[in-house]
């Protein structure tokens, strides 16, 4: 009974593993495909790498992405610990409950309805003061950190609350006047999720297409937008070089992320036992 | 540094001529309908090491924080050395407080830990170096500055915390449960060493409790505290031995506590009559002739003697042994009286039980008896 259990168990996640991976496998057997008609195999090769590299649109898309991400990320990380401050530390202040709810409206609003009306938005300021003249860089960048902020917010809050306020009523009981306290006690306790704050917001701005659809303007392709509308003409072998180099980035990133996490485990459990072996 | 030679050793008892450090008058605090701190008043003196004792929710830790600048009064004025403390923010106040779960900086070394708050005064380098090295050379943790708090026990965060609040050298230095966290075998060890450190520095400490025989042990003056109000104020002592309410009496050790009636109020005597015998006690005490009132026994003041036959007289009568709890150093007799109520009574185990004989067992009828000084009256 108990084996026949366990079998089971070990079929259904081989069959849910197989399920997430094998379509990215296959992306990347692909990208290696000498043939320019992705279904039909032409034997290993490397053409479509050398293709996308010598391509000037997509190093021009890449590097829009990330430009964009950057900021969107430093901004929104900068704005949502503030926001969530403003929710965790200040107290009972007037309107604190519509501001709470306003605060994480982006993280239930359809990306649709966030696009459109950032694009009607910028339209009409652009009719009103002249400014933004030109959709791109700038329009997305400020419509990624209205809702990435959102997910910052959330990050921060969760974390002030969880650290409590202990250690920042000891800073002011030795002396340390509030902006001392933010900046030796708070922003240090917050540093774990200011940095996952800002790879969240970075991944998010990285990731979106629908609302940069909708606020971009001539010219102006970020990396999710050029890929998407290569698509739409059918599949092409070096989308699926770029896709599998996407992947090695992720792979890369969660790898290190990994290796620092497991090593300050191991630090903390050396602390623990040196402390522990001193006391008895 | 021993500034506690100047410092009387009862400064309370000498109201003309010292002027209290702290001065707390008709504070209150309020969480919506709940009243915290309910209108209290107290006057704590240099050099004291005052305890608040109460069990949890009873007000003492929000009268600490309010102390600290931490909580807003919702009534009355806090004074400290002379300065209502009313618009001064914790970080400009002359107090340094001790946290429960110590608070220690995680991402600062010891010694970083320790300066901090002499480095927001904006002190010399040079200084800050010695009086760090000599306040972790008094709490013996030298050897320890460079490391982070994790890589430190339970006592060495303790004494770490301890050092970071007293390095500053505040007026009045607040712990709240300093002890708590720690196992009770080093708490107890710890208790004397908080007496002798504080003995040493001369600040006044405010000590917040739930555990009695830390406040006996540690206080010159201690405040018991139920539901937002002091119910008695005194040394442990006075406290211990001359109860006012049925509260303190059965918070602080543990007491008998049986009816009686006034029968005769002396200027150096009063006697109760009870259902079992007579009290007669050998001190007198503003009670009415005819009053109800409650009389309370510690069960050590309580003598027990085998004896078949009931005595006559006051302060005695016939009981039979309940049970008996035998715990090492003392043993617990529960000791059923003819009104059925049932004391207890506590007796040292001075010589080792070997003849089971003269041992006092289950059913055994016995006298019980105390001295003329033992009984003490509760008006409450």
């Amino acid at each position: 009974m108990y084996g026949k259990r366990s079998r089971f168990l070990t079929i259904m996640l081989t069959l849910g593993l197989a399920f997430f991976y094998i379509p990215m496998i296959l992306l990347v057997i692909y990208s290696f495909n000498y043939s320019k008609l992705v279904p039909v195999w032409g034997g290993w090769s490397l053409r479509w790498y050398k293709e996308l590299f010598q391509s000037a649109e997509v190093w021009s898309a890449v590097s829009l992405s990330l430009q964009i991400a950057v900021v969107n990320a430093t901004f929104a990380t900068a704005l949502g610990t503030l926001a969530g401050l403003a929710m965790v530390r200040f107290g009972r202040f007037k309107g604190r409950t519509l501001f709470g709810g306003m605060l994480v409206a982006p993280l239930v609003m359809p990306e649709v309805i966030t696009g459109l009306s950032l694009l009607v938005f910028f339209i009409s300021l652009n009719q009103l003061i002249g400014w933004p003249a030109e959709r791109g860089f700038a329009t997305i960048t400020i419509a990624h950190i209205t809702f990435s902020m959102a997910y910052v917010a959330v990050t921060i809050q969760a974390r002030l609350t969880g650290v409590g306020q202990t250690l920042e009523e000891a800073a002011a009981d030795l002396g340390a006047k509030p902006f001392k306290v933010l900046t030796a006690i708070t922003i240090p306790q917050l540093t774990p999720a200011l940095i996952s704050g800002w790879l969240l917001a970075f991944t998010l701005s990285l990731d979106d297409l629908v609302i940069a659809s909708f606020v971009t303007g001539p010219g102006a392709n970020t990396l999710p937008i050029l890929i998407f509308s290569r698509i739409r003409l059918g599949l092409r072998p070096d989308i699926n070089a770029l896709a599998t180099i996407m992947i090695l980035v992720i792979a890369i990133c969660v790898a290190i992320a990994a290796i620092i996490m497991f090593r300050q485990q191991r630090a903390d459990l050396l602390d623990r036992q040196m402390a522990e072996r001193e006391e008895s | 540094m021993t500034v506690s030679a100047t410092v009387s050793a009862a400064p309370w008892l000498e109201q003309e001529e010292q002027q209290p450090l702290v001065q707390i008058r008709g504070v209150t605090k309020k969480y919506g309908e709940v009243t915290a701190v309910d209108n209290v008043d107290l006057d704590i003196y240099k050099g004291e090491l005052f305890c608040l004792l109460g069990g949890s929710g009873c007000g003492k830790s929000t009268l600490l924080r309010m102390l600290a600048g931490f909580e807003d009064l919702n009534a009355g004025t806090i004074t400290i050395d002379g300065v209502d403390m009313a618009d001064v923010p914790a970080y400009e106040r002359p107090t340094n407080m001790m946290f429960q779960s110590y608070a220690l900086f995680p991402h600062m070394t010891v010694e970083k830990n320790v300066a901090f708050g002499l480095e927001q005064d904006h002190v010399p380098k040079f200084d800050i170096a010695d009086r760090v090295h000599e306040i972790l050379k008094l709490v013996e943790l030298e050897d320890f500055k460079k490391r982070k708090p994790k890589q430190l026990s339970g006592g060495q965060r303790q004494r770490v915390a301890l050092a970071r609040a007293l390095v500053k050298r505040p007026k009045l230095l607040l712990l709240d449960e300093p002890l708590a966290a720690l196992d009770k075998k080093l708490r107890k060890q710890t208790q004397f060493e908080l007496a002798n450190i504080q003995d040493k520095v001369g600040v006044t400490f405010i000590v917040v409790t739930h555990d009695q025989e830390e406040a006996m042990t540690l206080s010159s003056r201690m405040a018991v505290m139920d539901a937002g109000r002091f119910k008695q104020i005194g040394t442990p002592t006075e406290i211990y031995e001359f109860p006012e309410s049925r509260f303190v009496a059965d918070f602080i050790g543990s007491a008998n506590i049986f009816e009686g009636r006034v029968i005769e109020d002396g200027a150096d005597h009063v006697r109760v009559e009870t259902e079992f015998c007579e009290v007669f006690i050998d001190h007198g005490h503003s009670v009415k002739e005819g009053s109800k009132i409650w009389v309370a026994l510690r069960p050590e003041k309580i003598r027990l003697d085998k004896a078949d036959a009931a005595t006559e007289g006051a302060n005695q009568t016939s009981a039979v042994i309940d049970d008996v709890g035998y715990l090492g150093e003392t043993s617990i007799y529960k000791v059923r009286l003819p009104n059925g109520e049932v004391f207890d009574v506590t007796m040292p185990n001075q010589s080792r039980p070997t003849h089971a004989t003269t041992r006092l067992t289950w059913e055994d009828k016995v006298n019980i008896s105390w001295d003329p000084s033992s009984a003490m009256l509760l008006h409450s």
